[in-house]
């Protein structure tokens, strides 16, 4: 697979021109750092649960729709939110915006939940509302509702973070004139341990989009 | 009846993670779907996992949840007819 992204970017980047990162936003350890600056600082004692629920309340977001998503599409949808709210691009660039993440545990923390509804045959009663986010591209699903994004979406599952092979897929979509911008990262959780990286790639902004920046502010929290 | 009402509206709230709804926000006659308290089909799939779970009842034909989930009321009176346990 990176064999043929990798040629699609040779490709591509005969036409390259300089692309930049508009904004970064991480979530860990109940923090929230927005272009290296910290924006929210809870008690670490919250579990994941409490903290998104007081991010949400705290940021005046009116989407119910929040409270019925698994944790980790609740990651993604707030990372985005930050995220997108900083950046204030017209709808017509969000239309044709690509969604590209990653992850190590794909969506185990509600596969385990699902398991346990159906563990026993006694009291086999599997919950529809978490079947449905058995998949971790789910969350992407929920970001593209939120904010009428139209473009390309992929969720890849990696060992540990791969900016090289983000900042590769997010290049040629953007050469190949597939989105016009790409909001990239990586967004993990199992139970309380919880940890997410996005960045919007894009044609203008203050940072260059490299790999050394983007394991930089990875790193940064 | 009122008991069972007022079981029913926590149970749903919890179950279906309504969080911006306490037990006096739903009338016995509020629509659950639609306008009322805005449910959707993956809730529809919830409320009869909840009937067999609680209250011993099996839905086969998706065409008596459109009938039965109109109301708290009209839940109510379902349950109290046909609950196995």
């Amino acid at each position: 697979m990176e064999g043929v992204i990798q040629q699609f970017y040779l490709k591509s980047s005969i036409l390259k021109t300089s692309l930049h990162i508009q904004s970064f936003c991480s979530f860990r350890f109940n923090k929230i750092i927005l272009n290296g600056e910290t924006v929210v600082a809870k008690e670490k004692g919250l579990s994941f649960s409490e903290f998104s629920k007081t991010v949400y309340k705290e940021s005046g977001i009116a989407y119910p729709k929040f409270f019925k998503m698994d944790n980790l599409s609740k990651l993604t949808f707030l990372t985005a939110e930050v995220l997108l709210k900083n950046c204030a691009l017209p709808s017509e660039e969000k239309e044709k915006m690509a969604l590209v993440l990653s992850n190590r545990s794909a969506s185990l923390d509600t596969d385990r939940k699902h398991q346990l509804s159906i563990q026993s045959k006694e009291n086999f009663y599997p919950s529809p509302a978490v079947f449905v986010y058995t998949l971790p591209n789910i969350g992407m699903g929920e970001i593209s509702i939120r904010h009428q994004i139209k473009g390309e979406n992929a969720f890849f599952v990696f060992k540990e973070f791969n900016a090289k092979f983000l900042m590769q897929y997010s290049e040629a979509l953007i050469h190949n004139k597939k989105a016009s911008h790409v909001l990239c990262g990586w967004v993990d959780i199992e139970e309380d341990a919880y940890r997410s990286f996005m960045y919007l790639v894009s044609k203008r902004g203050t940072y260059i989009h490299s790999e050394a920046i983007i394991n930089k502010e990875y790193q940064n929290i | 009846m009122e008991t069972l009402r007022q079981e029913l509206k926590e149970n749903i709230i919890e179950q279906l993670n309504l969080e911006d709804f306490t037990v006096d926000d739903i009338a016995d006659d509020d629509r659950l779907f639609g306008d009322g308290l805005g449910l959707d089909s993956i809730d529809a799939l919830e409320l009869i996992v909840m009937l067999d779970k609680n209250y011993g009842i099996k839905l086969t034909d998706p065409k008596e949840g459109k009938e039965i989930f109109v109301s708290i009321a009209v839940l109510a009176e379902y349950i109290a007819t046909h609950r196995t346990k």
